[in-house]
């Protein structure tokens, strides 16, 4: 009996396989879903939590007549119940729609629209450059583990990882001294042509982009150090060495390879998060992108952009999640196997 | 490929600057704003950076003067009152042209005014100032009559933008974006018109050359977005912006001694208070919130007021920068401002702010600590913004102060929102706050008024729940009163009640704190003259009024010599590595396994 229970597994193992991949996808996808819905639910709440009338923040030190006031609560739509927020909130979600911003008066998904580009280019750039920086120096370090090359850099790396970015940021600023501007993504007075507005660009993504980068480098570093040293006395290197295998190629072609997947996961892992730990470096540098939006939003307070942002944010890290398990379960052959 | 776009870099690099040099016709003053704009509008734009702009770009009927903030002629070249002070004639200057060559008439401010009174949407910003109007007419091009439903002595600062009704009138709705846009707000007949916005980057105006006045001496004007006043102060120093304000005392000392740079140390327009909850209540007259009761006896406020060293604070916390206060209305309004005399005055002196406690009954308990009529010891919560330096650090002080009159004090610094939340609900028994004035007194007294008390908890629009039947009728007399010296002086009177009722206590008017490049630009013209501001001013003067230096670069971007070794440096870095990679994938692909 359990002989035949065995030999059905066995024969169904190759169709189970492929929906086996495809439940796994539902049900990683159905995760998502539901913390995307509960990422929803609990930033509504979460916002109206914040002690302060909108419309008295909002027109904070300025004169307003109780008429004006009771007017703006009907255009913003804080005078309905609460219930009756949460389901025009949630409506409109459902159709794209993120709700109008008290502050700027304009349709968060637009605002945010805009400002996705500027933060995308500074994450992204630093975070390429971070993975660079952080696996050259994790497989060097672990390569020559103990040694003073390593000691140094995992003690720079763990130094820059515990800094303030806000502190850091200032220091660049001052250190550098005029060479880099001090603020924004644009100056005013470069022509419109495309180098040049390239040059500018460039020429102030520098500092915001190497706070970012000295700060989040470090843990690719060491991640990807540890899991080299994981890698190193597994008996395919041996098998490599005993090749003949010049130590430089044993490295590169044979245990990097191996070491990196941890790296990769981490990679996408961390890219949700920085999106939204932008805020300071983009407060530092007025980088016109979203972690500024959210400072902005946060001191007013502008609770439906405020919303939006978190929505927006929990969303990116939400997804990065899933591509990371995706991707994990593509590139190492084990865990499919599971 | 990166060697490619690298090269290119190279060959286009070099020509950049000469095209920059082309695009900039004259000189430029770049301002770094701090504050953020939320509209250009001006039915809707309430930030001030926002409706500085505004300032620029829209003539009044009339604005407070460059010199002392008198009512001085804009668009109207002059004003009568009827006997009955209840009707206004504006005549309107003849030869004003909006940007776009249309004449600026007396329609157009009529129907300004008379938008603001039939659009709710467009009462956002100005809605106050229209509250009382009967009806806005233009007789004819040049004469503009507006009636009031009572006399009211502010209708010389009517603090309106005046727009051209040929394209407002194609905007129905306010609340549209595109009322933002250039299109709509760069025709204007100010010193200066918008031509650019980039949100959150840069407002750029250029002067405007048929302003009625005459065309400013600087041909453009910037205003660049810096989010963090350091990286402000840092981008001054390094030339990239001309002028900087709102600066903290210890950046304002250090900008003192840097070359090339100088300073503004101005008379502020707003006053710091630590509000008193003697008793909230709404219009109804029902009290709310959760306030301490001791505070209702006049006379516990008094030693209070007695207790504390104002000095100490604009010396200790504000760094010299503040003048302590007496009125609300701050002393860069010399008309209207009020100090108490010698015998009125609560100077700081703990032994008879003692002395009036021991004689109103609040005697010591077993610990030091005054006992109230309920027995308890007193004890008073002190609210403040944890966002707020002055908060943190005046805490301590008045805490100290306090303990030594027997009052136990607790300090709760909090969120902005929750003190406003608390503030509003009169849940707070001592609380950090200020108000912003403007030239005329009427706005910042009405707000001390019994009429200005919430209908409901939570929706105040008073500054301290202050409802004195005394006060309220000097306001109502001041408002009326079309005699410029019985109005100051009804004016003083309101505020001289005020402080002997001591609902809040005017701890100073902070100082403006502002630095420009002096290699750069001369001179502004500073409101009031001599010791006033040179931005957000109650007017156009600052930047209308800006000299050039002589010889010098009066600003003008392109990149420092520094940037571009920089760029260069960071190009070779690149093309090295690229090289170094491209070698060694050559060198691994020789090997064989």
């Amino acid at each position: 009996m359990t002989n035949a229970v065995s030999t059905a597994a066995a024969e169904l193992d190759e169709p189970r396989r492929g929906t086996g991949t495809a439940r796994f996808l539902l049900g990683k996808l159905g995760g998502a879903v539901a913390s995307l819905l509960l990422v929803v639910a609990l930033g509504f709440l979460l916002f109206r939590m914040i002690p302060g009338d909108p419309v008295t923040t909002l027109t904070r030190d300025r004169p307003t007549s109780p008429d004006q006031l009771a007017l703006l609560r009907e255009r913003l739509g804080v005078d309905k119940p609460l219930y009756q927020q949460f389901l025009d909130y949630a409506g409109g979600l459902f159709r794209g729609d993120l709700g109008t911003s008290y502050g700027y008066n304009r349709p968060v998904a637009t605002l945010i629209g805009e400002r996705l580009g500027p933060t995308l280019l500074l994450v992204g750039t630093a975070t390429v450059l971070a993975v660079a920086l952080g696996l050259w120096l994790g497989v060097r370090a672990a390569w020559r583990r103990g040694s003073l090359f390593d000691r140094t850099q995992t003690g720079i790396a763990l130094t820059l990882w515990s800094m303030p970015q806000f502190w850091l940021g200032l220091l660049l600023l001052i250190a550098t001294q005029g060479v880099f501007p001090s603020g924004g993504m644009r100056s005013p007075d470069t022509p419109p042509e495309f180098f040049p507005q390239l040059l500018d660009v460039a020429h102030h993504l520098v500092l915001p982009c190497v706070t970012l980068l000295a700060v989040i480098y470090a843990q690719y570093m060491l991640v990807m150090r540890s899991s080299l040293l994981g890698e190193m006395n597994a008996e395919y290197l041996t098998t490599a060495r005993a090749k003949g295998l010049r130590e430089d190629l044993v490295r590169r072609r044979h245990a990097v390879p191996n070491a990196l997947l941890p790296t990769v996961t981490l990679v996408f892992l961390q890219f949700g998060l920085v999106v939204s730990g932008t805020v300071t470096v983009e407060t530092v540098f007025s980088w016109p992108g979203l972690g500024l939006l959210t400072y902005e939003a946060l001191r007013v307070p502008d609770l439906p952009l405020l919303q939006g942002v978190f929505v927006v944010m929990a969303g990116s890290v939400i997804v990065m999640n899933l591509i990371a398990e995706v991707l994990y379960r593509v590139l190492d052959p084990r865990v499919r196997a599971r | 490929m990166a060697a490619a776009v690298g090269a290119a870099v190279l060959v286009t690099g070099p020509f950049v600057p000469a095209a920059q040099a082309q695009n900039q016709g004259g000189t430029v003053l770049r301002v770094a704003l701090v504050q953020e704009i939320d509209h250009l509008n001006p039915f809707l734009a309430s930030f001030a950076s926002s409706t500085m702009v505004g300032r620029m770009t829209w003539e009044f009927l009339t604005l407070p003067s460059a010199q002392d903030n008198t009512p001085a002629p804009g668009l109207a070249e002059s004003w009568t009152t009827s006997p009955d002070k209840l009707t206004w004639t504006y005549h309107i200057r003849d030869g004003v042209k909006w940007s776009d060559g249309q004449p600026v008439t007396a329609k157009d401010a009529a129907y300004t005014f008379t938008r603001i009174m039939t659009d709710e949407n467009a009462q956002e910003a100005n809605g106050t100032y229209v509250e009382n109007f009967e009806s806005v007419t233009a007789t004819d091009d040049h004469t503009l009559v507006i009636r009031t439903k009572t006399p009211q002595a502010s209708m010389t600062a009517l603090d309106v933008p005046i727009v051209p009704e040929h394209i407002w009138a194609n905007q129905p709705d306010m609340t549209n974006p595109a009322t933002d846009g250039v299109p709509v707000v760069g025709v204007g007949d100010g010193p200066f018109l918008i031509t650019e916005y980039r949100p959150n980057e840069l407002v750029r105006l250029k002067a405007n050359p048929d302003y009625w006045r005459g065309k400013a001496k600087i041909d453009e004007l910037q205003f660049i977005t810096y989010k963090n006043s350091e990286a402000a102060v840092s981008a001054l120093r390094n030339n990239e912006v001309d002028f900087v304000n709102r600066l903290t005392s210890t950046q304002f000392d250090t900008l003192k001694s840097a070359g090339g740079i100088a300073t503004n140390q101005a008379t502020g327009r707003r006053y710091r208070e630590l509000i008193l909850n003697h008793g909230a209540q709404t219009l109804s007259r029902q009290p709310i919130g959760d306030g301490n009761p001791v505070l209702k006896d006049v006379r516990v406020r008094q030693a209070i007021a007695r207790a504390l060293d104002p000095q100490t604070l604009v010396d200790k916390v504000l760094g010299g920068y503040g003048q302590t206060g007496g009125g609300i209305v701050p002393a860069s309004f010399p008309t209207y401002h009020w100090e108490p005399p010698a015998g009125q005055k609560y100077t700081f002196d703990a032994a008879a702010a003692n002395a009036q406690l021991d004689q109103a009954g609040y005697p010591r308990g077993a610990d030091g600590t005054r006992v109230g009529p309920d027995g308890k010891p007193i004890e008073l919560r002190l609210l403040g913004r944890a966002s707020e330096d002055f908060a943190q650090r005046a805490s301590d002080y008045v805490v100290s102060w306090l303990g030594d009159i027997g009052i136990r004090v607790t300090k709760q610094l909090v969120s902005d929102n929750e003190v406003d939340e608390r503030t509003n609900n009169g849940n707070y028994d001592l609380a950090f706050s200020g108000w912003g004035t403007s030239p005329d007194p009427d706005y910042i007294l009405s707000k001390q008024t019994c009429a200005a008390l919430p209908a409901v908890a939570g929706s105040s629009s008073s500054t301290s729940f202050f409802c004195d039947p005394e006060f309220d009728r000097l306001y109502a007399a001041e408002s009326t009163e079309f005699d410029p010296a019985q109005r100051a002086d009804l004016v003083k009177q309101a505020q001289a009640r005020y402080y002997s009722q001591v609902p809040s206590i005017v701890l100073d008017y902070d100082n403006v704190l502002e630095a420009y490049r002096s290699d750069n630009f001369a001179s502004f013209t500073k409101q009031p003259a001599d010791t006033g501001q040179i931005m957000e001013q109650s007017g156009y003067w600052g930047f209308y009024g800006a000299t050039p230096a002589e010889g010098g670069s009066g600003g003008g971007g392109g990149l420092s010599t520094g940037a571009w070794i920089g760029i260069g440096a960071g190009i070779v870095v690149v093309l090295v590595i690229a090289g170094t990679a491209a070698g060694r994938r050559r060198k691994s692909a020789d090997d064989t396994e």
